[in-house]
């Protein structure tokens, strides 16, 4: 357990994602059945579980890539409806990083970076650009800042398009399988990214089959399955000693 | 036996083999014409016939066209022949007759300069607005698209409109309906960003009121009605301001049909089936001849301008759909990941969405337009003479009657219809293939 994730545990917990009592339902499919869930300012979830149990669903939710038809989401302190004002002031806030990449493929990497902090957070061109050669520094590629997506790997596409949600100096990141496209050789490099990323305090939820990466930097992992949240534990815990079935199985089928 | 062994099963190579030129017969032209024309006896026979079919018909062409032709004279005496051995050619004397005519219509002869002007005007800034290097193209493009069209209808017809105080009043209602329409869609439906809506409200209601302004202006010039307007004139007036018109119309069509909004689904879908479902030759007699019908007695809409708006809005209707099928071809996820970087839908479409789905639908866009441009020829049934129409009212000329004045006639107005569709498909080849170097894969 790092530094930071004991200060956020022990310092006045601020709430940044709660979630209560929300449903939804594709048709007459019931995806999200009553998930319940708080994430406090700094912490790291990591949320597991088998394909179609609804853990995209439940982050595609918090910035409303998805509406939900009942409970409760507040987000920053704002409370998702079908507000289009507030939905944008929330994606202002919330950045999110796809499992394809999910770049502008006729922008630079430059200008895939610097489109939203122009236009959403009016930003001067010039003040947008630094911030965005700060972070592809950050994230190790400044070098391919006048390529266009096109001409980078998977895993540079996917550092570019994590730069590019934090342009946006975002207080909540949501991950939504970051390497489950990528070739095994290039997960490494941007699973360090994300590591870097939640030792500097970032609020993170990643849903992701890295189970490294979940003991290394997650305060809490969550497990899912059919819509429900199953268990919810700290890493350590969670890994060694499961306390549902569901989750046993779960674990011993990807831990092998 | 055991050294031989191990030379064939393990191999280093010391030096390097240097890339040789291929052999003399897969290169240059002989290569080519080896591998393309002969490659086997049927290749073979089949390129010496088509050799054959072709040269016989390129000379044929040639003999008529330039051999036997009629280069002068004043009447149709020139272009026949007295001596019934002697098969006249091309008759091009009729083209020299005529040509004043196919360019400018009817338009009176010491008028003509006003013509001209537009003419090189528009030439003028369209071209540098087509070269990519040249810089300015914003202001080249508001000049192309609001300034000249301007000058151009007060050129053409000769400005000084005089608007009645019910045109004022409607032109008011109008914009005030639009600000009503912005209110709605920004305060109570929140599409709108209220801001730059009522800037946008605001910049073009004000060039509407002086557009109309400058209209009613007196410049002096003598009055040029639209019948007397005509040829390539008409063509190119019908077909430009369709072009112009039908593209963001159509856009607009595309987006709404696939708007959440019912009410604005529901007005796309049904103004794009009826215009689609509906021919053009009906469109146009409808705007002639059924819709002054209708008109409140003592107002008359223009009818070069009816014709006009019906083209543009039949054009835009297909090029809805055009622009429909690119909006469907981009994935889900750029619409995602614009949406979580917090873009406004407009924004998100201007800079994300529609640069990408143009650009995969040039081809079919390409395509409207050289339609629209060759469509035009159909105003010649409603009574307005395009270039068809004049060449045709042309070929009725006793003095002119000879059996070559028709193919030769039509066979020039073709060559000119062709320069104009082959420019116009060569230049988005080549804006094409410069898009397509933006964001190589």
């Amino acid at each position: 357990m790092s530094d930071a994730a004991q200060a956020a545990n022990t310092t006045q917990p601020e709430i940044a994602v709660q979630i209560t009592g929300m449903n939804k339902w594709y048709g007459d499919f019931h995806v999200l059945r009553d998930i319940n869930l708080t994430v406090y300012k700094g912490e790291r979830i990591v949320i597991c579980g088998p394909s179609g149990s609804g853990k995209s669903t439940l982050i595609r939710c918090i910035n409303r890539l998805e509406a939900h038809q009942s409970g409760k989401i507040i987000v920053d302190g704002i409370e998702l409806t079908d507000d289009l004002k507030k939905i944008d002031e929330i994606r202002r806030e919330v950045g999110m990083v796809f499992q394809h990449f999910n770049l502008f493929p006729h922008l630079t990497i430059l200008e895939n970076c610097t489109l939203a902090p122009i236009w959403v957070r009016k930003m001067p061109k010039k003040a947008a650009e630094e911030l965005a050669m700060k972070y592809l520094e950050r994230v190790k590629i400044p070098e391919q800042a006048h390529k266009y997506p096109g001409q980078l790997s998977g895993g540079q596409q996917q550092r570019v398009a994590i730069a590019r949600a934090l342009c946006m100096n975002p207080r909540i990141m949501l991950f939504d399988e970051p390497t489950s496209a990528l070739d095994p050789e290039m997960i490494k490099e941007v699973l360090d990214v994300m590591v870097d990323l939640a030792q500097s305090g970032m609020t993170m939820l990643c849903v992701t089959h890295e189970m490294g990466f979940a003991r290394q930097v997650a305060n809490r992992v969550i497990f899912m399955d059919e819509g429900q949240i199953v268990e919810q534990n700290e890493p350590k815990e969670f890994f060694t000693n499961p306390r549902s079935e569901r989750t046993k199985l779960f674990l011993s089928q990807i831990l092998h | 036996m055991e050294g031989q062994g191990k030379t064939e099963r393990i191999f280093v190579r010391e030096q390097s083999i240097p890339p040789r030129p291929a052999p003399v017969s897969e290169r240059g032209f002989l290569g080519w014409a080896r591998a393309n024309l002969f490659s086997n006896w049927i290749n073979s026979i089949i390129t010496l016939v088509s050799a054959y079919v072709i040269l016989d018909v390129a000379w044929t062409l040639f003999d008529w066209a330039i051999l036997r032709a009629v280069w002068s004279g004043s009447n149709r005496d020139a272009c026949v022949s007295a001596d019934p051995s002697v098969v006249p050619g091309a008759c091009w004397a009729f083209v020299r007759a005529k040509f004043g005519q196919w360019v400018y219509g009817l338009y009176p002869v010491d008028q003509r300069w006003r013509v001209d002007i537009v003419y090189a005007v528009g030439a003028l800034a369209l071209i540098p607005m087509l070269i990519p290097r040249v810089p300015y193209k914003r202001a080249n493009a508001i000049f192309l698209l609001v300034v000249y069209p301007t000058m151009a209808l007060i050129l053409l017809t000769g400005g000084h409109f005089q608007f009645s105080s019910g045109t004022w009043l409607t032109l008011i209602v109008i914009m005030l309906a639009a600000l009503g329409i912005i209110l709605f869609f920004s305060l109570v439906a929140g599409i709108l960003e209220l801001r730059m809506s009522l800037t946008n409200w605001a910049v073009i209601s004000g060039a509407v009121l002086l557009l109309f302004a400058v209209l009613s202006v007196d410049f002096g010039l003598t009055r040029v009605d639209t019948p007397l307007w005509g040829g390539l004139l008409v063509t190119l007036v019908v077909a430009l301001s369709g072009i112009v018109a039908s593209l963001p119309l159509g856009i607009l069509l595309a987006l709404g049909r696939r708007s959440k909004l019912p009410v604005v689904r529901l007005f796309s879908v049904m103004f794009i089936e009826l215009w689609r479902g509906v021919p053009l030759v009906t469109v146009l007699f409808m705007a002639s001849v059924v819709l002054p019908l209708f008109m409140p007695e003592g107002t008359s809409i223009d009818k070069l301008l009816r014709a006009m708006v019906g083209t543009a809005l039949f054009a835009a209707a297909y090029m809805a759909e055009v622009v429909r099928g690119g909006l469907q071809a981009i994935p889900r996820g750029q619409y995602e990941a614009a949406d979580a970087l917090g873009l406004s839908y407009w924004r998100k479409l201007r800079f994300i969405i529609l640069p990408q789905a143009l650009r995969i639908v040039i081809p079919g866009i390409v395509n409207s337009f050289l339609s629209l441009f060759k469509d035009t020829t159909l105003v010649s049934i409603i009574g307005i003479f395009d270039l068809l129409g004049i060449l045709n009212a042309g070929l009725g000329d006793p003095n002119w009657a000879s059996p070559q004045t028709g193919p030769t006639g039509y066979f020039a107005v073709a060559l000119i219809y062709l320069l104009f569709c082959s420019g116009i498909s060569r230049y988005s080849l080549f804006i094409e293939n410069r898009l397509a170097v933006g964001h190589k894969r």
